[in-house]
């Protein structure tokens, strides 16, 4: 994972943001940047039209519980957010996140981060370092296999180039 | 090595002679469930760029159930990619319209116990209810899967459940998986494997299985697994597949699990959950006096024929509450025939309900959406802020009993006062 430089700003959520408020059903049928400008909207109505590239989102316990529904994670990705940092994950946004080559972390940064602070995360590490208030916490990193996933830009790359790779061998996948 | 019934099924789809938890495993896929939603639209454009078809076509189902009945241009859209794809591919199964994916899927002899199958939909851990380790994926996860066949695995610890002793009458699977949103909270599964056991999971029929099963999902386990029985293989036999062994799919006596919990059915009374989680779950009588406007009846969780006769012993020679809106929309096409042939269905429509189509629907907001600001208390698995369209709806949830009941009585009821 590459830092920016000067540190993404972090947003900062609470326990049990869930994919409904990412990724609100009324607009699923609609196209990604449609959705992406409501994603987060119930608890911080600003979020999609203030968040950049590069930003981090901040939360509590169960970031991503509810659906299967991966415009969840893809609103986020859509909207440039670099990484999410939370307590704990729901089961499949977690799974989504990363096949989707958005990095997520497990870690209690919560505390130690607020909102509009300058952070920056080595998820390879597990190091978040949040340069506001020149606090560091370690996190436990990604395993490999899981970082060449999100590095590669998630499943999708990641198995592009595993295809191309056994053609190349004369494989017998069509 | 003693396993557990989640590693014994996690290491047949390993290709291993045992797992341990923690491990990470990739799993080879029987089968795959696809809907309307997370599926064609979703995982066809990406297969493309692959630049590869379907692993297996005989491996793979596909249900529409989230965009039923399609109601305008987009919807149409999907529908029409959604059939296209099933024309394009020699699938196992392709139901338009019949059903909800969790209830269908197991209907038409799909599932069957020590399979390992993945879904595109949260819901997924019904299928474990069956004895096979089923859990939901997003869609380009379920991408991967259709262009390999493989998945990868963290292989989960087991969390036990246990359940001793009866329901008292009125009490049902709903109830249960209420109870334990509001004693484990949503995240008592942690991503885990959670399995039921005792002496009243085994005395209930496979629809209550999978309601509890189904559940998992809000008790955040990754599957819920039921110790497949003569129940599970008379069910799957009645599906037109064959059950195999059934005996080859138990935990061993003597394998770890890392969280044990024992309750006591008879001791469980009618649970409600109170807005906006299912872990705000408490007796249905402890809530006070709540009017409601809408009485839902609906989903995978809530609407099967079993749900529907709860609903029906209750609204049997009654009416609901003028200030009330009942809807009902069964769970399957088949389970409504079975309704409308043995008298449930007529009934419901006798009280007073207004049927909907056999869909996700309002579960899910996709398809129709309550008004803004009601009150409404549902028979489905979720509900969040705006799950079934406005915010500022305030979702009850509780059995098909206590919607039941409560739509009578214009506010919510404990429905055992009812049954006598």
């Amino acid at each position: 994972m590459k830092d920016v430089n000067d540190g993404g700003r972090a947003f900062v959520f609470g326990d049990a943001i869930d994919t409904d408020v990412l990724a609100p059903g009324i607009y699923m049928k609609h196209p990604i940047a449609t959705l992406a400008s409501h994603c987060l909207e119930a608890v911080d109505p600003t979020f999609a039209a203030s968040v950049r590239p590069g930003d981090i989102v901040v939360a509590g316990k169960s970031f991503g519980i509810g659906s299967s529904r991966e415009q969840a994670a893809e609103a986020l990705k859509h909207l440039g957010v670099s990484i999410v940092l939370a307590r704990s994950f729901g089961g499949i946004f977690y799974r989504n996140a990363l096949n989707l080559g958005l990095p997520v972390i497990v870690c209690d940064a919560a505390d130690a981060i607020g909102a509009g602070d300058r952070v920056v995360v080595d998820a390879a590490r597990g190091v978040i370092e949040n340069r506001t208030r020149g606090v560091t916490i370690t996190a436990k990193p990604l395993p490999p296999f899981l970082l060449a996933m999100i590095e590669d830009g998630g499943l999708l790359p990641h198995l592009e180039k595993r295809f191309a790779r056994e053609r190349g061998q004369g494989g017998q996948k069509d | 090595m003693a396993m557990t019934l989640a590693e014994k099924l996690v290491a047949r789809a390993s290709g291993r002679e045992h797992v341990t938890p923690g491990e990470i495993v990739i799993c080879k896929v029987d089968l795959a469930m696809i809907h309307d939603s997370g599926g064609p639209r979703r995982v066809q454009p990406m297969l493309q760029r692959l630049g590869v078809g379907l692993w297996d076509s005989r491996k793979v189902v596909l249900i529409s159930d989230h965009y039923v009945p399609a109601t305008d241009d987009e919807t149409r859209r999907i529908a029409e990619i959604t059939r296209h794809f099933a024309a394009q591919n020699d699938l196992a199964g392709f139901y338009d319209g019949e059903g909800i994916c969790h209830v269908v899927l197991p209907e038409r002899g799909h599932l069957k116990p020590g399979m390992f199958v993945v879904g595109g939909d949260s819901h997924s851990p019904t299928g474990g209810a069956f004895g096979a380790y089923m859990f939901g994926v997003g869609a380009t996860e379920m991408a991967g899967v259709l262009a390999t066949g493989e998945i990868w695995l963290s292989v989960p610890e087991t969390i036990e459940i246990q359940w001793t002793g009866r329901f008292a009458p009125g009490v049902v699977a709903k109830d249960m998986m209420l109870f334990l949103c509001g004693r484990l909270g949503m995240e008592g599964g942690r991503g885990q494997a959670v399995h039921f056991r005792g002496e009243a999971i085994g005395a209930l029929g496979m629809q209550e299985r999978m309601t509890l099963s189904n559940m998992t999902a809000e008790l955040g386990g990754q599957t819920g697994l039921i110790d497949p029985d003569e129940t599970t293989a008379a069910y799957v036999r009645a599906a037109g597949a064959d059950p195999g062994d059934v005996s080859r799919w138990q935990s061993d006596p003597d394998a770890n699990v890392s969280e044990h919990h024992v309750f006591d059915a008879a001791a469980l009374t009618p649970q409600v959950a109170a807005p906006h989680s299912p872990a705000n779950a408490a007796p249905a009588t402890d809530h006070g006096v709540v009017p409601i406007r809408v009485a839902h009846i609906g989903a995978c969780t809530g609407a099967k024929i079993t749900d529907l006769r709860m609903a029906a012993r209750i609204l049997k020679g009654r009416t609901v509450d003028p200030g009330v809106s009942l809807l009902v929309a069964p769970a399957s096409r088949r389970d409504q025939d079975a309704a409308a042939k043995d008298g449930t269905l007529q009934v419901l429509i006798d009280a007073g309900a207004t049927l909907l189509p056999n869909a996700c629907g309002m579960c899910s907001g996709y398809g129709g959406s309550l008004e803004e600001g009601v009150t409404c208390i549902s028979s489905i698995a979720r509900n969040f802020k705006g799950r079934m369209g406005p915010r500022s709806a305030n979702i009850y949830l509780g059995s098909p009993y206590t919607v039941a009941a409560s739509a009578v009585r214009g506010r919510i009821t404990d429905p055992r006062e009812m049954l006598s």
